[in-house]
């Protein structure tokens, strides 16, 4: 990997197939809460749909307009949030920002392992907030927020 | 394709005045394409700042000493200069503001809390940067009785002139603001009919020349513009220091918008009288050294001619619109006939940031987004976004071709 990071380490294949995964994609039916995360600066647009088993997360599924960091991010996210407490949910969100920023990506538990995909967008700090939009929205959802931005 | 560039324009020996142009990014030589956002500096002026911090620097209009005399004497011959490049009748017209969206503003604030009546609307377009629309809803949204009005865009992304006329026909509107070209899709609109027309309907009109002062020669006298706004930092020059020129009538009419030192004629515990025009609007301390990087710009372009730098666009623009057409999955956004050098364009399967960021790693600085254009961009249907390509005078049809191919190339990258 190069200093300055290679354009093939961002667009790995793993983040590609990810943006393109149409499994956690679509507004569903019913839902327990919602939020739009906005990107006032290019457009890009996360809304996420999340049903609840009291505190828990059961499904969190997402519509995005953005890039494919972005639409990359919240497919990892809609795929690993169910069956977390809500504050688990943050934790990870929080962890997902972190990484993206500092590219601290060493983690051994496996979920944490699947963020480290994130890790080469320090390389490009004008795209760390393309991972944490999703993850806003998400806890601007929690919260009770309707909706929250990238900046 | 063969680009016939002026041959008073040595477009290689202008690269050398721009240090920053023989830098590499990411082992690549710079290729600049984000003009339009901002654009780079040429020695001449950066020397001039550090002369003016180096030589002659103190504040302005206060010290009864040498230094401050030199910096008062040249930060007003910045005004004179300013004044003859705009083609202004005098310095007093020219009002030094911190960029255009300040300019924009203070017009939004003084003339039109101060002039304009309730009942009467301000009209602007669809196609303008978020600052010549922003202060516009915000004079609406105070209550006052001020309306807003928009003129449409045509699907060639020309101002709709039809539209324009039906919005001025009840005489209703008191200031029309509209952008000189757009920083989306380049074009240009027809100033001085514009003028003609609102002054028929008895309205005033404003002008954002952010983009078309720095690619055009502007005579607001010939225009027959009442407000005509530009920023130095687009006409590479410092950031920091924005022009309004407003007609002197106009401006000693309007009231100050910022209170403060240097505004006032005299103050005391219970009255203050204000300072003439353009006095009265520089309250504060101003940008004494970046008025210097501005005159330092203005000589720079102005050496050059404004002529020859409008030619080399032009030139520049022909050969866009021959290769970028090319660019398989390519959709430029607008296609006026009269446009400078600003190109918007989807590239279909490929989100802006994402190509932007690939360009970036080839040495190519894009702009990716919404351009501060937002409303212009959900008219088009691109709600998501372009990426956009902007010329400067150093930028060469070399380095459009090379963004042509880098183009294809990230559309392969991406499929």
């Amino acid at each position: 990997m190069s200093e300055t990071g290679d354009i093939a380490d961002l667009y790995s294949m793993t983040l590609r197939d990810l943006a393109r995964d149409p499994a956690h994609k679509g507004r569903p039916e019913a839902f327990d809460a919602t939020a739009r995360g906005d990107n006032p600066m290019c457009g890009d647009r996360v809304d996420i749909y999340v049903t609840l088993d009291g505190d828990r997360i059961r499904e969190a599924r997402h519509v995005a307009r953005g890039c494919e960091i972005c639409q990359a991010s919240a497919s990892l996210l809609a795929e690993l949030v169910p069956g977390r407490t809500q504050a688990e949910a943050h934790a990870l969100g929080q962890r997902a920002g972190e990484i993206a920023k500092s590219g601290a990506g060493n983690d051994t538990t496996d979920e944490l392992h699947r963020l480290s995909i994130f890790a080469v967008v320090h390389k490009f700090p004008s795209r760390v907030k393309c991972v944490t939009l999703a993850w806003n929205a998400l806890d601007a959802a929690l919260s009770g927020v309707k909706e929250t931005s990238s900046e | 394709m063969d680009t016939i560039i002026s041959p008073l324009f040595d477009v290689t020996r202008i690269r050398q005045d721009f240090p920053i142009l023989s830098t590499k990014v990411h082992g690549k030589p710079l290729t600049f394409l984000d003009s339009g956002a901002s654009a780079q500096k040429p020695r001449a002026v950066i020397e001039a700042m550090t002369r003016s911090m180096e030589t002659a620097y103190a504040n302005v209009h206060r010290g009864a000493y040498h230094l401050s005399e030199a910096a008062t004497e040249s930060y007003e011959a910045a005004r004179i200069a300013t004044q003859r490049f705009l083609g202004a009748t005098e310095p007093e017209e020219i009002v030094f503001t911190s960029n255009s969206t300040a300019a924009i503003n203070f017009v939004a604030h003084s003339y039109g809390r101060g002039v304009l009546q309730p009942g009467q609307f301000v009209l602007t377009s669809e196609m303008e940067h978020h600052a010549n629309m922003v202060p516009w809803q915000m004079l609406r949204d105070a209550n006052i009785g001020i309306g807003l009005r928009y003129v449409r865009v045509t699907e060639r992304g020309e101002l709709d002139l039809e539209d324009l006329a039906a919005k001025l026909a009840d005489g209703k509107v008191g200031l029309v603001a509209l952008t000189h070209m757009s920083n989306v899709l380049g074009t240009v609109t027809p100033a001085a009919q514009i003028a003609r027309m609102a002054h028929e309907a008895g309205a005033k009109v404003l002008f954002d020349g952010s983009q078309a002062a720095v690619h055009r020669h502007v005579d607001v006298t010939a225009i027959d513009a009442d407000f005509y706004v530009f920023t130095a930092h687009k006409l590479y020059g410092p950031t920091g220091i924005g022009v309004l020129y407003g007609k002197r009538k106009l401006l000693d009419a309007m009231p100050p918008f910022l209170g403060g030192g240097d505004m006032i004629e005299s103050v005391t515990l219970e009255r203050t009288t204000y300072a003439a025009a353009p006095a009265r609007f520089e309250a504060g301390t101003p940008p004494i050294i970046e008025a210097v990087g501005l005159h330092a710009a203005i000589d720079y372009v102005t050496n050059i001619g404004m002529g020859a730098i409008e030619a080399h666009e032009r030139a520049l623009v022909d050969h866009a619109m021959a290769v970028l057409p090319g660019v398989e999955g390519l959709t430029l956004l607008g296609g006026a006939q009269d446009r400078g050098g600003v190109f918007a364009f989807a590239l279909d399967g490929v989100h802006p940031h994402d190509l932007s960021t690939f360009l970036d790693r080839h040495g190519i600085a894009v702009r990716a987004g919404r351009h501060c254009a937002e409303p212009l961009h959900t008219r088009f249907g691109v709600e998501g976004g372009t990426t956009r390509a902007s010329f400067g005078l150093y930028t060469t049809p070399e380095e459009i071709d090379l963004l042509a191919a880098k183009l294809t190339e990230a559309r392969r990258f991406f499929a």
